[in-house]
């Protein structure tokens, strides 16, 4: 028996399969493992059902949050703004202002002709925030598969929706995915520029007695999003990586692409 | 809010987590729902600077470990995700169902340790503060629930499982 015979734990086996050793002591225990098949076996069944728990819950990451959730999520009382503020500012700094949608309400310029219309940038502000982090599941369909991808959102729309080319912008389509919404459902294209900064254009249908309007801009927390109804559809383009004059640029794009 | 941004943007891995630990769709997220709602009217005992993932995960774990005192059995998976067997790769699909029966036959203390470290990628030292136990009961019931379930996967004749003691 070896010295590291002696000392290897179960402790080590768990840390082994956890991939949580140092690196000298990972490679006493792969040694002790090669002279012990048993304990090798079990340390090794250990770590492939890390793998399968992941494999198997992962694809909840992907899936469309509810609405519920999000108004969980945003529920708070006024009155505890305050210290909420001052708790949370830590991890603000790194999402961005301290601008509550709340109390942007309050500031948002004239009232526009359509009394829900700024739903649609807060929707979009959210979706854009829930979904841009993403690394691994930020799309349910990839570009790869975008005549796929339009006919599937198409078809749950109702209306052909398409998906702009911005690559004269220097943005690329990843994909895009399904909201839910009541009463209809919500498509999101995503779209990324090679240093990885991200843009989604949130896209629903809209009633046939909808007016157009121009853009208008919306702040939600760090998300800027630029918003506009043309013809069926409102849109909404979100990013919290572009300042507004790029995403208003982009917004300009999209628009001239969608009526050509 | 900013904040109301983290909280929104951390609802997938709330989801997911939930999603292991009470198996069903609807109750996973009426969990994260309770999460959520708790974690507004908790928030001034939350640490600044610290992992709000992990203080998250708290805040469930006392959801949690209130509403299994207060009433339910622990449900069975096996009828309950229709969602996630579906969108695993039809060839494993044996596999997955073998998987859920195996996690929800841990003990819940067991369950929730297992999945913190194996899904969620928390550190040991983690684990223990989100639950608020020491570390080496963390260790042992890491390893109590690794045991069982690799017992109940491989003791397993078809697709029926037993118990090793």
């Amino acid at each position: 028996m070896s010295e590291a015979e002696q000392s290897v734990s179960e402790a080590d086996l768990h840390a082994w399969a956890d991939g949580r050793l140092a690196e000298g002591r990972r490679a006493e225990v792969d040694a002790w493992l090669r002279a012990h098949p048993e304990e090798a076996e079990r340390a090794a069944a250990y770590r492939a059902l890390n793998e399968q728990l992941r494999a198997h819950f992962d694809p909840v990451l992907a899936e469309p949050v509810p609405e519920r959730l999000q108004s969980a999520a945003l529920r708070r009382r006024r009155w505890r703004a305050a210290a909420a503020i001052a708790g949370w500012l830590v991890l603000g700094a790194a999402l961005g202002g301290v601008t509550g949608w709340q109390l942007h309400a309050q500031r948002a310029p004239a009232p526009l002709a359509q009394a829900d219309t700024p739903v649609i940038a807060r929707r979009a502000a959210l979706a854009h925030a829930t979904y841009a982090p993403e690394v691994r599941h930020a799309v349910e369909v990839g570009a790869d598969q975008e005549p796929h991808l339009v006919a599937w959102l198409s078809k749950r729309l109702g209306a052909q929706v398409r998906a702009p080319r911005l690559e004269a912008e220097g943005m690329t389509l990843v994909g895009g995915r399904l909201l839910p919404r009541d009463p209809g459902p919500v498509a999101q294209f995503m779209y990324q520029s090679a240093p990885g900064r991200r843009v989604t254009l949130y896209v629903r249908t809209e009633g046939p007695d909808q007016r157009e309007t121009a853009f208008r801009f919306a702040r939600e927390g760090n998300v800027r999003v630029f918003y506009w109804i043309d013809r069926k559809f409102g849109y909404a383009l979100s990013s919290a990586d572009l300042d507004r004059e790029e995403l208003l640029k982009l917004a300009n794009a999209v628009y001239q692409q969608l009526n050509p | 809010m900013s904040d109301a941004v983290s909280l929104i943007a951390l609802i997938p891995r709330l989801r997911r987590y939930a999603r292991a630990l009470v198996g069903e769709r609807a109750a996973a997220d009426d969990l994260v729902q309770d999460t959520l709602e708790r974690a507004w009217s908790k928030l001034h005992l939350y640490r600044h600077g610290t992992d709000l993932r992990a203080w998250l995960f708290t805040v469930m774990h006392n959801v949690h470990v209130n509403q299994v005192r207060a009433s339910r059995p622990t449900t069975a998976l096996e009828e309950e995700m229709p969602e996630l067997v579906q969108r695993a790769v039809q060839g494993d699909a044996l596999l997955v169902r073998d998987l859920e029966r195996a996690i929800a036959a841990l003990p819940a203390a067991q369950r929730e340790v297992l999945l913190l470290v194996a899904l969620e990628d928390l550190s040991y030292d983690e684990t223990a503060r989100v639950l608020g136990i020491p570390i080496g009961t963390v260790m042992s019931r890491l390893a109590r629930a690794r045991e069982k379930v690799r017992a109940l996967m491989q003791g397993k004749g078809g697709s029926k499982l037993q118990v090793v003691k």
